[in-house]
């Protein structure tokens, strides 16, 4: 988070979200604000009985031990209280901090199940992961330092500010007077060094994408000998980090040394002022003991401790608020239409899909399908055909629902899929898509994700029928191999059948098979061919079409061509009809064979 | 970490300087409690106001050395480890650009760019932060102890039995904590991968309408991190108390045997306060050191996986001088039984290749993903070394070349078409640093990529990171044109072609084979099409060849080709020729 600090600022509504989260926290919460003012307080008093200890030691055979073992023993009482307090104050902490991150999180993995793939499509993957885990994590670390400083760090001074000033208020408004001063210093330092700061960031920058150029390129590079001309400019660029990086360095790193050198002053100041006192300067009404003088002194160390830290944690609260605004924007982001109450649940489906008329865009402006009228009887194979990017996925998002169509309307079993509820609707298709995805979890747990009641003897014969079981015996570990979070350990084909199998498992009435084998090697796209044909025996398909066999054997081919719907009909009415496939499919036979 | 300390070589005096700017400080600041004890002994018992007033001076002059010390010692600090960084970096990206293309797969583009920038940043900070701060604690530490035990030796005992045992329960801490926040980081590693998995998988999940297990199943983990994160939390919340007691019992044991030297006559009041606030300096001084361990622990990790590239020696040198021309033969390639092995894998990549290609011949190569064509053109350039057999050039064996010698030869034009920011004319000089505008227009024009240049501004057209804005097919007649200034002997086209529509890819094939009849292309492709011309095809199957011939030839004798000629019409019916005919 290298953002100017300046330019965030903590919303008042944020703040009232987050004070709303930690109300399910009340106990805890005012048990810690207890405890701190307990520990801090406490804290205040044991400089009060050192002092009194302090002035028991006058001078040679002059010292009270009567007097001062009770005041030891206080001490050690004092002490105990102290350190359990503080210790009490910190479970209390870390129980709201990482509880109200817990129920955060939750809410809004929850919520992200639940939002329209509109806006998920629309965010972006990498915004809402982020959310969900770094800002998240930002979240408690500034409720984490906000608790355990802020509040004791406020609570301190206010008490240091209260004892001082019952021990002697002249000395006390000396200190007043010369505080801010530290505070005015780290201001002036942080300003100063913010556009070196800036500076280094855009350097460090230019460092990782030229590095990321000439690695991502290291071919290229090597071959055309590059690598000179590289180093050249890498050694300019490093140059410029390292002048400006030692400045942004030493300048920032002036703050503690100056907070410092202010206290040094400030306890010069107490200092010569309590000796004074004592000596009875100021009269008789204020004068001190040397004992006092000590606790004054230990006291001015404690005031101006908070203010040298709390412009960094002011900045780390502001972060964690700015953080908290991403997560409660994310958490209040409208859902999906819930399901009607009387929707249909629909658990027989016959396979029948009436497309009426029916219009969608993904941007009002931009006009996408329109005027798209279908009939599929139970049973029939459509295919889909078109250039990449032509509309093949919208397609599939209208018949799963997951986006809504903007005019007409998708009859599945003669009902608007509006009106049945979607987990049945989408337990009606198998689907199949081009991007294998599957769980980091064992092969298993992969194949019943469809269905996790299933007994071993389905999965194994879902395998089987995918033509996955020979190659899953094979693994070191079976059923039971666990695939890794990027899926290295099994090959994409292998990954394509294990998807298969997944729908296999279930074998809903329809099938959306994307039929993605571009990457795949000859072999396993036979194998997997065998698999998707005898998945279709008797079930209403929607294929993305790759392969010549499986539009020529479909129903109904749907020629896409930027979203628009320009052809369809079977592969010999469209030959006839001499229009955009027949031209395809010409010129493709006369070029490859 | 400790194998990078040569890097601090050069700045001997800084690394000196800065320890010692920074002792003088704490010196400094350890003479503020016996000055106070001279205040309270000397002017308060004497009532000596000029004292006290010159002892303040004296205050305010050690805040002010103390302050010029510590500044001092940060420009040392800030110069030396910046020093050390700029060397370091410096040194890593020299050291990439030398391995061999097997040594850095060892270690994957993005491990390497992570650690060439934030490695490097962290390990920077961390001697900086080692020079500034970490040595000013145990000079505190030492610094007080000394200075207790100059004002009273006895009295001082309780130092010595106090620090150890803060030390101890610091390090006891620290050592059970840190366990748990390995662990606590791996349950946050889980809870990300869920998040991401669901992202990626928000579909499928959807149309099986399993988002209640998913939640469930994240509801677990992130229980199991919050607790985890509790436990730790409430072992290192006792850092402060526990640290807290000990001063406090110290300082009271002080109180105690302060009066009893005090009243034998063996100590002063004053003084006896200067313990105290010794011990005060102490416990803080002994607490930045606890935070200050886990930075550079940190650091040092850092460190060792710069120093892991670092220490690489490059299995593949250059030969020093070129080898001799073999007599001229009209070869221009030749791969005789070539067999390759990925280091690690007990496969073989490619095995048993051979084949010779006369001057101006060109060979296609196909095959499915993972068949080993990307290997096989690899070899030419020696990216990788061949497992057994040879690679010749000119009858001349690649290895037996130097690097420069060899890359002259070749033209390669990769996979990935990406280029470098800057301009079109700088991308266009990789080659040969020299080359003039008429050569580089004529490369362009070769390689079709002539018009949509002048379209903009010519070769000073300006170029994005990677290329970004240019299209894909732009971006690939770029890279063509790159490999075509200064006429190689022999093209390499690793499936460079894939973005361009069929009508500019036949436009670029005819071109290339005009332009110099005598260059020798050696092409990649998934596309029967764009190498079905070719004067010899190499199908591949696994790494190895099952079929060598022309177009024709294969397709009476070659089984695979048959195949992938079969499943190649309907992909290019849905893909590039709708393309194609939709313009």
């Amino acid at each position: 988070m290298s953002k100017n600090p300046k330019s965030i600022s903590i919303e008042k509504n944020t703040l009232i979200k987050v004070l709303n989260l930690i109300s399910a926290y009340k106990y805890s919460f005012i048990m810690s604000l207890i405890f701190a003012a307990v520990s801090v307080a406490l804290t205040l008093y044991a400089p009060i009985v050192i002092g009194r200890g302090v002035d028991l030691i006058i001078g040679s055979g002059k010292v009270d031990f009567d007097a001062l073992l009770p005041i030891l023993i206080r001490l050690g009482i004092v002490t105990a209280l102290t350190a359990a307090a503080q210790w009490l104050m910190g479970i209390f902490n870390n129980r709201i901090a990482y509880g109200v991150v817990n129920d955060v999180r939750y809410k809004a993995f929850s919520k992200m199940q639940k939002l329209p793939l509109k806006f998920i499509d629309s965010v972006g993957y990498g915004d809402i992961i982020s959310r969900i885990t770094t800002d998240a994590d930002q979240l408690s670390d500034g409720l984490i330092l906000g608790f355990s400083q802020f509040f004791t760090g406020v609570a301190t001074i206010l008490g240091t500010l209260i004892f001082m000033f019952k021990i002697n208020p002249i000395i006390t408004a000396a200190v007043v007077v010369m505080t801010p001063l530290s505070f005015f210093v780290a201001r002036f330092v942080s300003s100063h060094t913010y556009e070196l700061f800036r500076q280094q960031t855009e350097i460090r920058s230019q460092i990782t994408s030229l590095t990321e150029e000439i690695i991502g390129n290291q071919k290229p590079v090597r071959a055309f000998g590059y690598e000179n001309e590289a180093q050249r400019r890498f050694d300019s660029i490093n140059g410029k980090l390292q002048h400006v990086g030692m400045r942004a360095v030493f300048f920032s790193s002036l703050t503690n040394p100056s907070t410092r050198f202010v206290n040094n002053m400030v306890y010069a100041t107490v200092g010569v002022a309590g000796a004074f006192a004592v000596l009875g300067s100021f009269g008789a009404g204020l004068a001190l003991t040397v004992g006092e003088l000590t606790c004054f002194l230990t006291y001015a160390n404690q005031y101006t401790k908070p203010f040298n830290e709390i412009s960094g944690v002011v900045t780390e609260l502001q972060n964690a608020f700015a953080s908290a605004k991403h997560l409660f924007d994310l958490i209040e982001e409208p859902p999906q239409l819930p399901d009607k109450p009387d929707a249909r649940v629909l658990n027989d489906a016959d396979g029948s899909v009436d497309i009426e008329d029916v219009s969608f865009s993904y941007r009002p402006d931009v006009p996408l399908i329109e005027g798209f009228n279908l009939n599929v009887r139970p049973g029939q194979r459509i295919a889909i055909v078109g250039p990449t990017g032509c509309g093949k996925t919208t397609f599939i998002n209208l018949l799963m629902r997951f986006y809504d169509v903007t005019g007409g309307s998708i009859k599945v079993s003669g009902t608007d899929i509006r009106d049945i509820t979607r987990d049945s609707l989408r337990g009606s298709f198998g689907m199949v898509l081009q991007d294998t995805w599957l769980k980091s979890d064992t092969i298993r747990n992969n194949i019943a994700y469809s269905k996790p009641d299933a007994t071993d003897e389905e999965i194994i014969a879902a395998a089987k029928a995918a033509h996955a079981h020979s190659f899953i015996k094979r693994l070191p570990d079976g059923y039971d191999t666990v695939i890794s979070e990027n899926g290295e350990n099994i090959s994409q084909g292998q990954k394509q059948l294990l998807c298969i199998a997944r729908v296999m498992l279930s074998l809903p009435p329809m099938l959306i098979l994307d039929e993605a084998t571009s990457s795949i090697d000859t072999r396993t796209e036979i194998r997997i061919q065998k698999a998707f044909e005898e998945m279709m025996r008797g079930r209403t398909s929607f294929i993305v079409a790759h392969r010549l066999s499986t539009i020529c054997n479909a129903d109904v081919i749907l020629v896409m061509r930027d979203g628009h719907i320009i052809e369809q009909g079977s592969h010999s009415e469209l030959m006839k009809l001499n229009g955009f496939y027949a031209e395809l499919y010409n010129s493709q036979l006369g070029s490859a064979e | 970490m400790f194998k990078l300390i040569k890097y601090l070589r050069g700045y001997i005096k800084e690394c000196i300087m800065a320890p010692l700017f920074k002792f003088l400080e704490a010196c400094f600041e350890l003479t503020v409690p016996v000055i106070m004890a001279h205040i309270i002994d000397t002017g308060i018992a004497g009532s000596d106001r000029e004292y006290i007033l010159k002892m303040c001076g004296l205050l305010v002059l050690m805040g002010i050395l103390g302050l010029c010390s510590a500044l001092t010692a940060q420009f040392f600090a800030a110069k030396a480890a910046y020093g050390f960084g700029t060397a370091v970096r410096r040194d890593m990206f020299k050291k990439i650009n030398s391995l061999s293309m097997s040594q850095l797969d060892k270690f994957g583009a993005s491990s390497l760019i992570t650690r060439i920038t934030g490695d490097i940043n962290r390990a920077e900070s961390g001697v900086n932060m080692f020079l500034r701060l970490f040595l000013r604690s145990p000079f505190i530490v030492i610094g007080a102890m000394a200075a207790a035990l100059m004002l009273d030796a006895r009295a001082a005992v309780v130092f010595l039995v106090a620090v150890p045992v803060m030390g101890l329960l610091i390090y006891i801490l620290m050592h059970i904590s840190v366990p748990f926040y390995k662990k606590a980081q791996t349950s946050l590693d889980r809870v990300s991968q869920i998040t991401r998995e669901n992202m990626t998988g928000v579909r499928v999940i959807r149309a099986f309408s399993r988002q209640g297990a998913e939640i469930e199943n994240f509801s677990d983990a992130n229980a199991e991190l919050m607790s985890i994160n509790e436990k730790v939390g409430s072992i290192s919340a006792l850092m402060n108390p526990l640290t807290y007691i000990v001063v406090n019992l110290a300082i009271a044991a002080v109180l105690w045997v302060g009066g009893i030297r005090v009243n034998v006559g063996g100590m002063q009041q004053g003084e006896v306060v200067a313990m105290v606030n010794y011990l005060t300096q102490i416990l803080v001084a002994m607490l930045v050191l606890a935070q200050l361990i886990v930075t550079l622990t940190k650091a040092m990790a850092s460190g060792t996986r710069i120093a892991e590239v670092l220490e690489l020696q490059p299995d593949m040198p250059d030969n020093v001088a070129d080898a001799e021309a073999a007599d001229s033969c009209n070869t221009v390639l030749e791969f005789d039984n070539v067999s390759f092995e990925y280091s690690g894998s007990k496969e073989d990549a490619l095995s048993g290749i051979s084949f010779k290609l006369n001057r101006g011949q060109n060979i296609g190569i196909i095959g499915g993903t993972g068949s080993g064509k990307s290997t096989l053109v690899n070899l030419i350039p020696r990216f990788y070394d061949v497992t057994s057999g040879s690679v010749k050039i000119d009858g001349t064996d690649v290895r037996n070349m130097s690097f420069k010698q060899l890359r002259d030869k070749i033209g390669y034009v990769p996979q990935k078409a990406s280029l470098l920011t800057g301009t079109i004319r700088e991308n266009m000089r990789w080659r040969n640093e020299a080359a003039d505008d008429s050569e580089i227009i004529e490369a362009l024009k070769t390689a079709q990529a002539y018009d949509f240049i002048f379209e903009k501004d010519g070769l000073d057209t300006s170029v994005s990171q990677e290329g970004k804005n240019f299209s894909g097919g732009q971006r690939q007649r770029l890279t063509i044109a790159r490999a075509l200034v200064s006429s190689p002997e022999i093209l390499i086209l690793d499936d460079s072609s894939s973005a361009l529509d069929l009508m500019t890819e036949a436009r670029l094939r005819r071109a290339l084979s005009t332009a110099n009849p005598n260059m020798t292309q050696v092409i990649v492709s998934q596309r029967i099409s764009t190498i079905r011309d070719a004067d010899l095809i190499l199908v591949l199957d696994d790494g190895s060849a099952v079929g060598i011939g022309t177009h024709k030839e294969l397709l009476e004798n070659c089984e695979i080709y048959r195949e992938i000629c079969a499943t190649q019409i309907p992909e290019e019916l849905t893909g590039t020729a709708a393309e194609r005919i939709s313009k």
